[in-house]
């Protein structure tokens, strides 16, 4: 494959989880999508890498895969504390951050 | 002597300060009033110690102190001085005692006031005491203009002291709009003159001016502007119409502010830019014209009043004339010497005045009457007092008269000598009148127990007789403090002025020696008698006048502030109001309606770096 054809890919990717995460109200389907954005973004960063021979950024898309996993932690355990409470993974219902 | 300058003004200063400030001190009374009499007297001790050197045979030249005040770039500094002279400081002298004496007779006449208005009375009587004696020391106009200011407030707040009483208020106000009607003048004068010689010190305006620095017709203009504002605190026709209506505030506040200090103020302006005045022929020239028409209105209409206070008020009109008509003819020693003796003469005639209706309850001649056997003091003070003010004599004002009378034939105007000739009988008659009917008279109230009052109001009335007696040997003193060369009068002036002044109170004597006899309104001369109670129908002009300004103008300005300037305000506060309420709608706390907005940005972002 070529590197407009990777590129292509993840910015299909990225848009996908955009679009997860602006539309579903599931908490954690938003964090699956925003992982979506998250691997299409390391995929763009390695295809340019790679395609000019950079070493670099294939070393910094492995440093944002492990950042990746540390923030998912960080997501599902606020998750898993938003359903203690009854019917509350809804992101509308956790909305006490209003003005 | 700057030490003892900056007493003399920091005395009511900080009695002021001390009684406005001490809300606990000014609602206690009594001790607020010794805490002003203190600073008075203070004022009054270095006042005295100030002028005690102008007075030796060898007086030192005067000094000035001045501190930058408002630097104004290219142009001279704004100054703030003090300016010691004879003249300046034995003014002060004369307002420092006056207030000193007035004040300790408040203290038995105010009395039955309740303890917070007493102690709001003296705070009003230091903020007086400051303002005044700042603009005798004040060696600059526009200082003077701010002390003349102070000075009127002073008085637009002891008028109205009683501000319960409808006639109070309104007579407070009217004293306040007329005397701001003349110190527009004022303000404009004192731009005009400093616009064109760029200054406002008196010292460099009377070196500018006497070099021909400054244009004749600015000069003029100017002074005319100045002298507008003498017109009004010194209530010069048509502007005397305040000086009656100031009655109804307290007796002693008339005495101070109404006939000794504050009217006072304006010839002694003009007596202050005397050296101006005599390079302004024409404005000189309208100086004596108006001096000696107030002179004879104000006498005339003291004729026929029957109200003791208001009698005093016109005659002070009537003296302020007199004292116009001397700076106007050149002859500010003379009107100084006059302004003193009226000062000590017109104060004392007050107080006294205050002792008889705090003793008959009224102010009305006709109700009182046999003052002479119930109170021996009050009445012998009111008769020294009248027989200054009638130029009798061995009494200080024969003296002054006769300086002035003398300085206007000097002058060159014999037929202004003639009227106040005319006037100087009137003024004998008017106050002989006044004296028989209320002391000698069998009026209605003469058979009620009137007592003479308590020492604190009979002391500064004793005290105030001396000079009003005996300050007539002062008069080459007073030459001296004003630097004016000594002139002796023809001999004719003070034996026509005597002759006027014993046929004047002949004529009293003659129609009221059988005491209350009431001026009846028939006869020919009826119009005139009818005019003369109606004032010469001078305050219907400005009552219209007021009126048409209160309907038209500041109806208008009303609206104006309401509707416009509020308006704005109000309209500017509920669109903010407004909007914020559907502006936080936004703020409604969903992540993802915020990550929309994120979105969206990073769209525009988008477009804005690749798309435009």
């Amino acid at each position: 494959m070529t590197a407009p054809a990777l590129l292509l890919v993840a910015s299909a990717l990225f848009s996908i989880g955009l679009f997860g995460v602006l539309a579903r109200r599931h908490a954690i389907a938003v964090l699956l999508s925003i992982e979506l954005m998250f691997n299409a973004v390391n995929l763009a960063v390695v295809t340019v890498a790679w395609s000019r021979g950079w070493l670099a950024g294939v070393v910094l898309a492995l440093f944002g895969i492990a950042i990746t996993v540390a923030e998912i932690a960080v997501g599902l355990a606020l998750v898993l504390l938003a359903s203690r409470m009854p019917g509350r993974v809804l992101l509308d219902e956790l909305s006490e951050l209003d003005g | 002597m700057l030490p003892l300058a900056l007493t003399v003004l920091a005395g009511p200063l900080g009695a002021l300060a001390l009684i406005g400030l001490v809300p606990p001190l000014r609602r206690s009374g009594r001790p607020a009033a010794f805490v002003a009499i203190a600073g008075t007297a203070v004022a009054l001790m270095a006042a005295a110690a100030l002028a005690a050197p102008f007075v030796t045979a060898a007086p030192p030249a005067p000094a000035a102190f001045e501190l930058v005040w408002m630097p104004l770039g290219t142009v001279p500094a704004i100054p703030f001085g003090l300016l010691v002279d004879g003249l300046s400081a034995s003014m002060a002298v004369l307002v420092a005692l006056v207030a000193l004496l007035v004040q300790v007779y408040s203290l038995a006449y105010m009395a039955g006031e309740p303890p917070s208005s007493l102690g709001r009375y003296f705070a009003y009587h230091a903020l007086f005491a400051f303002a005044m004696l700042g603009l005798v020391l004040a060696h600059n106009l526009l200082q003077t203009y701010v002390c003349w200011e102070l000075v009127g407030l002073g008085s637009y707040l002891l008028i109205g002291f009683w501000f319960d009483r409808p006639a109070a208020g309104r007579a407070a106000l009217k004293a306040f709009w007329t005397t701001r009607l003349g110190d527009v003048g004022f303000a404009l004068g004192i731009v005009v003159l400093w616009s064109a010689a760029g200054t406002f010190t008196f010292a460099e305006l009377f070196a500018k001016a006497s070099s021909g620095a400054i244009a004749g017709g600015a000069l003029t203009l100017g002074m005319l502007g100045i002298y507008a504002g003498a017109m009004g605190k010194s209530a010069q026709a048509p502007l005397h119409v305040w000086l009656p209506d100031a009655m109804e505030g307290p007796t002693p506040v008339s005495a101070l502010i109404h006939a000794a200090t504050m009217v006072a103020a304006g010839v002694y302006l003009m007596i202050r830019v005397a050296p101006l005045l005599a390079l302004t022929p024409a404005v000189a020239e309208a100086v004596f014209a108006i001096g000696v028409a107030t002179a004879l209105l104000g006498a005339s209409m003291a004729l026929v009043e029957r109200d003791l206070k208001r009698i005093l008020a016109h005659s002070t009109v009537s003296q302020l004339g007199f004292m116009m008509a001397a700076v106007g003819s050149g002859g500010a020693a003379a009107a100084y010497f006059h302004l003193l003796t009226h000062g000590f003469f017109k104060a004392l005639l007050f107080l006294a005045a205050g002792s008889l209706i705090h003793a008959f309850h009224t102010n009305d001649i006709f109700s009182m009457g046999r003052a002479v056997r119930a109170m021996p003091v009050t009445s012998a003070c009111f008769a020294a007092g009248a027989l200054a003010l009638a130029g009798i004599l061995p009494a200080s004002g024969f003296f002054s008269k006769d300086e002035v009378l003398a300085a206007v034939l000097a002058g060159g105007h014999p037929v202004g000598f003639a009227i106040l000739v005319g006037t100087a009988a009137l003024t004998a008659f008017y106050i002989g009148r006044a004296l028989l009917i209320a002391l000698v008279g069998a009026g209605s109230g003469a058979s009620r127990e009137a007592h003479d009052p308590p020492p604190a109001m009979t002391a500064p009335m004793l005290v105030l007789a001396v000079p009003a007696l005996a300050f007539g040997i002062a008069g080459p003193t007073v030459s001296r403090l004003v630097a004016a060369p000594e002139e002796h009068a023809p001999v004719v002036v003070p034996i026509l002025g005597t002759l006027a002044a014993l046929g004047g109170a002949a004529a009293a004597w003659v129609a009221f020696r059988r005491g209350a006899l009431e001026i009846r309104a028939r006869g020919p001369l009826a119009p005139l008698i009818r005019a003369l109670e109606r004032r010469w129908y001078l305050d219907a002009p400005f009552e219209w006048g007021y009126r048409v300004l209160h309907a038209g103008v500041f109806r208008g300005i009303a609206w104006l502030d309401r509707y416009v300037v509020d308006g704005a305000v109000n309209a500017l506060a509920w669109g903010t109001w407004g909007a914020a309420g559907r502006l936080r709608a936004i703020q409604n706390g969903r992540v993802q309606d915020a990550l929309y907005a994120v979105a969206a940005g990073l769209v525009l972002l988008a477009w804005l770096a690749w798309g435009a």
